[in-house]
């Protein structure tokens, strides 16, 4: 933002806010990392690091929830500012979410841990993951930079994520056939597929957001979707 | 009471403003000063049935156009008024045009409550009377008490009529003076900061007042408090160093304005 409030304390809240969601942003990020790295690697203590993180996230939110409050009740903003406090509590909603889901998925790492996760699942998840994650750290750059092009951009590539964890769905379903014994890892694995697939969707909720915030506009269009797996399993004639 | 419920008058009240004619038209209307150009060429329509907020900061020539609408600037020495402005079909500017009763059609309230030292009920009347708008007393106590109904303020003064004006608070004063602009049934009514001397709860009232009244008359006010033309207007006009800087829905204007502008001043920005 190029010019200043004439009210130096007001500039000063509105960088507590961005300052706050950019902390919350890197804290999930870590959580997501880490849990689908505990999964992976049967490690119960990551897993427990990435549960008890998750209380300093709700904590994060519920801060940014007060100030944009008190913002709003002293500043009475209007135009862009008011569009900026409005979306960092969407964002901050979005993350807090994200740090859920990475909280979930750290939670079954202990279901898990008796069998422990096939190689191939294993590679699988973790390239999920990893579009997942650079979805959620490019938005968070974005959200750095407020820039609309850059944030309409990663909204389409949601789209990849989809097909990944379509594609991860069906592999887990052939395990279960193949072996009932697996039924119990693959439908824990399946939760967690789950999972960081909506941390995918999260991430396009804030390139929306930040697309809002910068524009004022919604951006258009329906957001691409290639996830077919609710549909899959069904029986055809 | 009315059948009809609240969102729905609104509702018809905005169908009947999106249809709306254009009450006055200004076109190409600067103003001067002496040397001193004051507006540059602005064109702004009035819609009616409309409040229209006119802000800027100080100096922008806000309060000069309004001034133009009902030819206040004709009282100023040294002031030109050049362009063209129309009230209907009329042009007020003509030189057939009687200034007076252009006046009655497009009253004022001002800054300060102004009321005439004179009992309630004959602020009231005197309009009417000058303006021979009534026939007997029945006749005139009737538009006093309907101005009085209209602007809010009946139920708190019918039992003082015969009292001085001056002795009411200073937001009574305010809505004694929108009343007083209502006896002569003019088409617009144009307000200069008429809040500004007021507290919240006086400014809520006279804000309430501004918002009924908007179904019979057409409005445009000048005001410094952002909140105020947000909360009152439907549409917005912002003024720059005499000039019109962009004018635009109200809803528009104070969630996503076009004009960079406008954004720094609705946001206390350094431009």
């Amino acid at each position: 933002m190029a010019s200043t409030h004439i009210l130096s304390a007001y500039d000063d809240e509105l960088k507590y806010l961005s300052r706050r969601i950019s902390e919350m942003g890197g804290l999930a990020e870590q959580m997501c990392s880490d849990a689908v790295r505990a999964l992976v690697n049967s490690d119960a203590a990551l897993a427990q690091k990435v549960i008890s993180d998750d209380v300093i996230l709700d904590h994060a939110e519920r801060e940014i929830g007060d100030k944009a409050i008190i913002t709003i009740a002293r500043r009475q903003p209007v135009a862009a500012d008011l569009r900026e406090i409005v979306g960092s509590l969407r964002i901050a909603s979005d993350l807090e979410r994200v740090g859920d889901l990475g909280k979930n998925t750290a939670k079954r790492v202990i279901a898990v841990q008796g069998t422990g996760v096939p190689r191939k699942l294993a590679r699988g998840l973790e390239h999920l993951s990893d579009l997942a994650l650079v979805q959620l750290k490019d938005v968070l750059d974005v959200y750095a930079t407020r820039s609309a092009e850059k944030a309409e951009a990663i909204r389409s590539r949601d789209e990849e994520i989809d097909a990944m964890y379509t594609s991860l769905f069906r592999e887990l379903l052939t395990y279960m056939m193949e072996d009932p014994r697996n039924i119990t890892t693959c439908t824990h694995l399946l939760f967690c597929a789950k999972n960081i697939e909506r941390i995918g969707d999260h991430a396009t909720n804030i390139a929306e957001t930040i697309y809002y915030m910068t524009t004022g506009a919604q951006p258009e269009g329906d957001r691409p979707k290639d996830d077919s797996s609710n549909t899959l399993g069904a029986i055809t004639e | 009471m009315n059948m009809m419920s609240e969102s729905a008058v609104e509702k018809a009240l905005d169908q009947k403003m999106s249809d709306a004619s254009h009450k006055m038209i200004g076109k190409d209307v600067s103003v001067y000063y002496g040397e001193k150009r004051a507006l540059f060429d602005v064109n702004l329509n009035v819609r009616e049935n409309t409040v229209t907020a006119l802000i800027g900061p100080s100096g922008c020539g806000k309060s000069t156009f309004l001034r133009c609408l009902n030819r206040m600037n004709d009282t100023i020495e040294n002031c030109r008024v050049t362009g063209k402005i129309t009230l209907d079909t009329d042009d007020i500017y003509d030189n057939n045009i009687d200034v007076v009763e252009l006046r009655a059609r497009v009253g004022m309230v001002f800054q300060k409550p102004n009321p005439f030292p004179k009992t309630i009920y004959e602020n009231i009347s005197y309009g009417p009377r000058i303006h021979g708008l009534s026939k007997n007393k029945a006749d005139m106590d009737q538009i006093v008490e309907a101005s009085l109904q209209r602007a809010g303020l009946w139920g708190e003064v019918k039992d003082r009529l015969h009292e001085s004006g001056t002795g009411l608070s200073g937001g009574q004063q305010q809505r004694l003076c929108i009343a007083r602009a209502i006896a002569v049934s003019p088409e617009v009514i144009l307000m200069d900061e008429p809040c500004s001397a007021l507290d919240p709860i006086a400014t809520a009232k006279v804000e309430e007042l501004i918002h009924e009244l908007r179904a019979n008359y057409t409005i445009v006010i000048v005001t410094h408090s952002m909140q105020q033309a947000a909360r009152v207007s439907q549409r917005t006009a912002m003024f720059h160093l005499g000039q019109l800087v962009e004018e635009n829905d109200t809803d528009k204007m104070f969630t996503n304005p076009d004009d960079q502008r406008t954004q720094d001043y609705i946001m206390g920005r350094f431009g």
